[in-house]
């Protein structure tokens, strides 16, 4: 393989793998999200009336979006940087 | 003032999640590029331990019955193990590979008290079936982990072990008290509510 060859390659593998990690999380918050707007009764902060602590402390949408975004901000940013660092 | 059995369920789906996208990215980006910056190292193994130590409550508040106790009671031991060989692997005080075994000995452990502790058949009720479904993910996915110890640069069983943890909480999200489960619903599992 020519050494544009490689390098071509090697671009196209940290671009790749760039641009999953930069996926993860906001696919999770927009399945959160989905899930909301499927199942909005399971939102009972929308309707918070007659509900219970824990229905209206757990969320489960909320909290895959929750799970989503901390991952996205704290994790999947500072490791992109990195990979751009190494390259 | 005790959380419905439900909302236990979701709270972990929630931290298995992060764990799996924890994992995801790991298997990514390869171990070197993960521990380019030590707190990340650290960072799996250590919800890991977390969960674990959360599952002592759920142990202690959750007395169903004595088979519901001993399988809480094993996936808190066995989830400590696995996070804490791992901290240790990271931290370097661990230096034998075989630690690595502890986490699909914990995903076995775990698969196969899923199991055990759910008396009923798959379509008595969803929670039946979620608690089914979450045993023989396991129970079958610890062979990532298991590849994983012995080839640590496989992204097949690094991302292996990383989807299961997502599939798992996908199930344990899906789990609802009283729910039916594809139409199904044993009346002996009570009225359905939600």
């Amino acid at each position: 393989m020519t050494q544009y060859a490689t390098e071509f390659l090697r671009s196209h593998t940290w671009s790749a793998r760039k641009a999953v990690l930069l996926t993860l999380g906001p696919c999770s918050a927009v399945a959160g999200f989905a899930w909301a707007l499927f199942q909005p009764w399971r939102l009972t902060l929308l309707h918070p009336h007659g509900q219970g602590f824990w229905w209206l402390v757990v969320e489960p949408p909320l909290l895959v979006i929750l799970a989503g975004v901390l991952f996205h901000v704290l994790v999947a940013r500072p490791l992109v940087d990195d990979l751009e660092d190494l390259r | 003032m005790q959380p419905p059995a439900e909302h236990v369920h979701w709270l972990f789906a929630t931290g298995i999640l992060f764990l799996g996208l924890l994992l995801l990215a790991e298997a990514v980006v390869g171990r070197e590029v993960w521990r380019r910056r030590r707190w990340r190292a650290y960072l799996w193994p250590a919800l890991l331990f977390g969960l674990g130590v959360l599952m002592w409550p759920v142990m202690v508040l959750f007395t169903n019955s004595t088979v519901h106790m001993l399988a809480h009671s094993a996936w808190a031991q066995v989830m400590m193990l696995a996070g804490a060989a791992e901290l240790g692997l990271v931290s370097g005080r661990l230096r034998h590979e075989a630690w690595r075994l502890c986490v699909p000995l914990m995903l076995a452990v775990s698969g196969a008290a899923f199991l055990i502790h759910e008396a009923n058949p798959w379509l008595y009720s969803r929670s039946a079936f979620v608690h089914h479904l979450c045993g023989w993910i396991l129970l079958v996915g610890a062979i990532f982990p298991l590849g994983a110890a012995f080839k640590p640069r496989s992204w097949v069983f690094a991302g292996g072990y990383a989807l299961v943890m997502v599939a798992v909480s996908i199930a344990l999200f899906t789990s609802r008290d009283v729910a039916p489960v594809f139409g199904h619903l044993d009346p002996a599992a009570g009225v359905q509510h939600r």
